[in-house]
């Protein structure tokens, strides 16, 4: 057993439940006085002023809560990704290595949750991914960001995960030059939106970009080629992202945004239907034909290689024809927060 | 699934002859773990250990979580991470070290495969992403060599363990589970996308 059973407490309070109220109660409700961002909402009729300190989409309110987003996101399995768990395990024969290993699967997210520690060792590269409201500090929330990421490694909840690729240091406190990847922008409404991922060097290794037409394959620019292309990925991977994986793909686009479309597809939940008919009829299909390999959880061999496939694709100027392909493995780890202007912070997965 | 054989450290030549692709095992006593950094430093100048006994040990591909207690080290998880980028080293550090197992996940390749079959070792396999199961088979933290150099992940940790569950995927026989699912998700993918098998006739 390790040394100390005591768990370790999330810097931001304890896991709290989703909001009771309907947001509408208190969308007019100003800044609450208080910076934590569990403050209470303010007595009726006597709206608390609003100072610096209380801002809730300031860096030092958004610590906490970003702090606490980690702790989920790094800890707690989304209902989704252990139902599909759960699925994939009911498929495989009883006394099978594939069906122990879900067995193992399945408890370790057991394990993970009440004890608030880590489901996998790498707990990643921080992805972030910001909507805020019109009028809040861009840098504020990018430095609540890597501050929340330093608390959450002191924590405990990340793995001092950042390493210095010039000097090969590993500074101790999980940030670093790009690290962690912050995107915002300005959303629609008064709420600041906030999803983050964690995804490891294992699954991050196995993606791929690949430019059609693919002769190799008999892939042409078009999407029976692209579905090659991806399911080439999938075989590609094996076990080696710790199978099974959820693909996140992306055709056109450059380089760079094909690779960030692709991976920002594994914040979609995985009975999240593509709104387009004929990317929705790509992932199905991929899914149906990747779980065919029988690859199976770890490689080991098994019915189960996959537990989803969701796409999207960008423009792509002429000449260039990119399908990027983002692999997640088995912990899926995704957590969400909405922070309203009242500073409450109702989180999701 | 088979019986499980259960192993202590350091692992003799015999009881690593005698297993095969597929046996599950349980390890107890010492293993230590390395990864990138590590086979990087052993290979350009093979440090000496005196005070450990690698010949028959075990080396597990893991760069866990620690937290610093009063008098020592807790983990806090420590599944395997992915064993092939050690392929271009192992066979060296097996043959130099003398490790009995290497533990890791995903498999690793025919250099590594040849060096199990010629020094007698095997691969064993732990479940990936499995961070919290695996966690709770380590007792205790016994020491920890190169953790200034190359920090917590990449550290050379000796971790006393119990019971640590593995399946054996790559044996001393030449055997590897990795290459034969390769080759049957081969012919799958291949009829998938509607490809001739390599020298099928047109």
């Amino acid at each position: 057993m390790v040394k100390s059973k005591k768990p370790v407490k999330a810097a931001a309070g304890k896991p709290r439940q989703s909001a009771k109220k309907k947001p509408a109660a208190r969308a007019a409700a100003r800044p609450a006085p208080k910076a934590k961002p569990v403050a209470k909402k303010a007595a009726p009729g006597k709206p608390a002023p609003a100072t610096p300190t209380a801002d809730p989409f300031g860096e030092r309110a958004l610590t906490a809560v970003f702090t606490e987003l980690f702790r989920r996101a790094a800890t707690a399995i989304p209902p989704d990704v252990l139902a599909a768990l759960e699925k994939a395990r009911e498929r495989e024969e009883s006394g099978s290595v594939a069906r122990d290993t879900f067995d193992v699967l399945i408890e370790n997210t057991r394990l993970a949750r009440e004890d608030s520690r880590p489901i996998c060792q790498d707990t990643g590269m921080p992805f972030f991914e910001v909507a805020v409201p019109r009028g809040a500090s861009l840098g504020a929330i990018e430095r609540a960001a890597v501050a929340a990421t330093r608390a959450a490694t002191k924590a405990g909840y990340l793995r001092p995960n950042s390493v210095d690729s010039l000097t090969n240091k590993n500074p101790g406190d999980g940030a670093g030059r790009g690290m962690p990847i912050v995107h915002v922008h300005e959303g629609k409404g008064k709420t600041l939106s906030a999803h983050l991922i964690l995804k490891g060097g294992g699954c991050e290794n196995v993606g791929s970009q690949s430019a059609l037409p693919n002769v190799d394959l008999g892939a042409d620019r078009d999407l029976e080629g692209v579905k090659k292309v991806v399911l080439e990925a999938i075989f590609n991977a094996q076990g080696k992202g710790c199978a099974p994986g959820v693909i996140g793909f992306c055709f056109g686009g450059d380089r760079a945004n094909g690779y960030n479309e692709a991976k920002r597809q594994l914040f979609r939940k995985l009975d999240d239907a593509n709104a387009e008919p004929a990317i929705a009829a790509m992932e199905a299909e991929l899914l149906e034909k990747g779980n065919l390999l029988g690859i199976g959880p770890m490689g080991y061999g098994g019915k189960t290689t996959l537990l989803g496939v969701k796409g999207s694709y960008l423009a792509r100027l002429p000449a260039s024809y990119f399908v990027s392909v983002s692999y997640m493995c088995w912990a899926t780890r995704r957590a969400g927060v909405d922070v309203l202007p009242s500073g409450k912070a109702v989180y999701s997965q | 699934m088979s019986a499980v054989t259960k192993l202590t450290t350091p692992l003799t030549p015999e009881s690593v002859r005698a297993l095969h692709k597929g046996d599950a095992v349980e390890i107890s006593g010492t293993i230590v773990t390395g990864r990138d950094a590590l086979h990087k430093l052993w290979v350009k100048g093979w440090p000496e250990y005196p005070d450990l006994s690698l010949k028959g040990g075990c080396l597990y591909h893991c760069g866990p979580v620690v937290r610093k207690e009063k008098d020592g080290w807790s983990i806090l998880a420590a599944g395997p991470t992915t064993s092939i980028r050690e392929e271009p080293y192992e066979a060296s550090v097996i043959a130099h070290y003398g490790f009995g197992a290497i533990i890791g996940k995903g498999g690793m390749g025919a250099k590594t495969l040849a060096a199990l079959r010629k020094h007698g070792a095997v691969y064993l396999h732990a479940v990936g992403g499995a961070a919290q199961v695996l966690a709770r088979k380590i007792v205790r933290v016994q020491g920890v060599r190169h953790l200034e150099e190359i920090g917590v992940p990449e550290a050379m940790w000796i971790l006393e363990v119990k019971d640590f569950p593995c399946l054996v995927t790559m044996d001393s026989h030449g055997q590897s589970l990795h290459d034969e699912l390769k080759e049957s998700s081969r012919a799958i993918f291949d009829e998938l996308i509607g490809k001739k098998k390599p020298g099928a006739a047109a």
